[in-house]
């Protein structure tokens, strides 16, 4: 084999190649890692320092602490928490009953109901007018604004699709021998065959619910009902200090001002974590998914 | 009259003839679809009512953009006004400055962002370790994860006063900078931010269609001589640019096409004159400034352009690669 043999200007290459990536690898995390170093970071210090940050500047749980005792941050998590379970829920159901129409054969209004879905990813039905439409139906200030609003992604819905024409046609034909009627065959034919897809629409729905925030932004008035992402938008974006310090402004100012950049980034980093944590387990199948896009429905 | 009369006539047989064949031959069949596959039309139903609520009448309230809307007064009620608010943005000062920030940073994001993720997987490629190649995979795809709130407020935090980026600046001898006070650095600073949230993401397609490149054609250029070099000029390229292609066309598609989430959390009044796009514009004068009409009229007039890009990019790409949306 001539593999083995290598010239100088390709072990050039392969050395700065590496050494390129590794630059790149080091970009994508080190805001994370910056965040994360400067959570648990002394707030005094912190506030002195300047540059970047290699290892955590004095360590300090203030911040967590402050976090975690804010009762408005906590219950936003909690939100979350409700508003990815409900909403990534009803996403499944309602994103695999469309994939399963259009994925029938013989099925007379199926190129129909093909165009009413297509159609909404070309033309843009309008932000007043979907804010309007939301207002009128009595939506406003609760989950379900968002919820049904977003139900199904037209785009996720034809990953799903794609993949549904893939399975074979005699696996369902033996339960409909046996009387089984269309509900039965999609949940317990279809999508225990298709997990690689399921896998990949939690993770697409559940991340766009978990980080979305400006439908919630415009749909809910409510505080109470906050999710963390817009918890997070007035700590991050707006410098809210009452967010921040949990609408106790007692006690002394400097203090508080000392800890607030630490408690912007403990509420990022108690935002981003789950994302983080799930990342690893659903990384093999995200990647299917994307490709599943890129294949023509 | 005698040619009107037969005319009815005619006409009357058909309307006799007419429903009789439907009812053996089309309606019979709709009724027979209906039956046999009640449970699929059952499962379609809510899906109906979702995409009829949340999409169709909104689009149908997109006649308020010809219409002094009112809600109090709704669609019904409201006086017509003709094309009275699109004449209203097109003689505005805010047209010629939404167009030309939509375009300028819709190319920028084309030039820097188009290409990177294609050199990502061709470095990734490249790469013969496993494991290496996989974590720089993980890490890159990483970003595309992280909340858009999050981001940017990582970007405001960096680019502040006394904040990361400046503080590099000042490190190497330079003076600060108020980023986002300046107009000048919105778009380098928004760019920049896509391509590291969406560059590794992005990269994901390329390397599917590089893996599925036929070994045999290195061997055989090996066999040949090539080296490394001459085989990403001879084979890696060749293999991949259908991809590019369709991809290219497909984004020309959406070049009016910016999102307001990342602008509206970044921008401020001051660096509007290059930072604020047609689809900020939009969410600032409809639900911030209550403006119904005008922001619906100045949408409606974006997402036409749109489809008329969109339908255009496919059928080029229809033409060019046999590749196309639908």
């Amino acid at each position: 084999m001539t593999v083995g043999k290598k010239t100088i200007g390709e072990n050039v290459f392969d050395v700065s190649n590496t050494l390129f990536l590794s630059f790149l690898c080091i970009i994508m995390l080190y805001p994370l890692y910056y965040v994360a170093a400067a959570s648990v970071s002394d707030g005094f210090e912190l506030m002195r320092h300047t540059g970047p940050i290699i290892l955590p500047l004095g360590l300090s749980t203030a911040a967590y602490r402050m976090v975690f005792n804010n009762p408005m941050i906590v219950r936003s998590f909690f939100n979350s928490v409700y508003l990815v379970a409900v909403g990534t829920t009803v996403n499944l159901i309602m994103t695999s009953f469309a994939a399963y129409v259009l994925s029938r054969k013989n099925l007379y209004w199926k190129k129909a109901l093909m165009i009413m879905a297509i159609v909404t990813m070309l033309f843009d039905r309008g932000l007043v007018p979907f804010f309007l439409t939301v207002r009128a139906i009595g939506l406003m200030n609760t989950y379900w604004s968002v919820i049904l609003g977003f139900a199904i992604s037209t785009f996720n819905m034809i990953i799903m699709r794609t993949y549904f024409l893939t399975i074979p046609d005699s696996l369902e034909e033996s339960a409909k021998m046996d009387g089984a009627n269309d509900f039965t065959i999609l949940f317990r034919i279809i999508l225990p065959v298709a997990k690689p897809v399921v896998a990949t629409m939690v993770l697409f729905y559940g991340v766009a619910r978990w980080n979305g925030w400006f439908f919630v932004m415009i749909f809910l008035r409510d505080r109470l009902r906050f999710p963390m992402s817009l918890i997070l938008r007035e700590i991050l974006i707006g410098n809210m200090a009452d967010t921040m310090m949990g609408g106790e402004a007692a006690g002394d100012i400097g203090d508080h001002e000392r800890i607030a950049d630490t408690i912007k980034y403990a509420t990022t980093i108690v935002a981003t974590v789950p994302i983080l944590l799930l990342y690893p387990f659903l990384q093999k199948h995200f990647v299917k998914g994307a490709m599943l896009g890129s294949v023509k429905g | 009259m005698k040619s009107t009369s037969s005319q009815r006539t005619d006409g009357v047989a058909l309307l006799q003839v007419r429903p009789r064949m439907g009812q053996r031959g089309y309606g019979a069949m709709l009724l027979k679809d209906l039956l046999r596959n009640r449970y699929v039309y059952l499962m379609a139903i809510p899906v109906i009512v979702f995409y009829i609520t949340f999409y169709y009448v909104p689009m149908y309230g997109l006649v308020i953009s010809f219409q002094r809307y009112s809600p109090g007064r709704g669609i019904a009620g409201s006086p017509w006004v003709g094309f009275q608010y699109f004449q209203q943005f097109f003689s505005s000062f805010y047209f010629v400055r939404l167009i030309r920030n939509t375009i300028t940073i819709s190319v920028l994001n084309l030039i820097w962002g188009f290409p990177a993720p294609i050199i990502l997987a061709l470095l990734l490629n490249e790469i013969r370790s496993g494991a290496f190649k996989r974590t720089v995979q993980s890490l890159t795809y990483l970003p595309h994860f992280i909340s858009l709130v999050v981001v940017a407020g990582l970007i405001l935090n960096f680019s502040a006063s006394r904040g990361f980026f400046n503080d590099l600046i000042a490190m190497a001898g330079g003076t600060r900078i108020a980023f986002f006070q300046d107009p000048r650095y919105f778009r380098p600073i928004y760019i920049a931010s896509e391509i590291w949230q969406q560059a590794g993401w992005g990269s994901i397609i390329y390397l599917a269609a590089l893996s599925a490149i036929d070994p045999e054609l290195y061997e055989a250029a090996t066999i040949d001589g090539a080296g490394r070099f001459r085989k990403l000029i001879s084979i890696t390229l060749p293999s991949i640019i259908p991809t590019i292609v369709v991809l290219l066309i497909l984004r020309m598609g959406q070049m009016m096409n910016v999102g307001f989430e990342k602008i509206i959390l970044l921008y401020n009044p001051a660096i509007y004159e290059t930072a604020d796009v047609i689809a900020s514009f939009v969410y600032r004068k409809g639900l911030q400034e209550f403006a119904w009409s005008y922001a619906t009229a100045v949408g409606l007039f974006n997402s036409v352009i749109n489809l008329m890009l969109i339908v255009t990019a496919n059928a080029i790409s229809r033409r060019v690669n046999d590749t196309s949306l639908w």
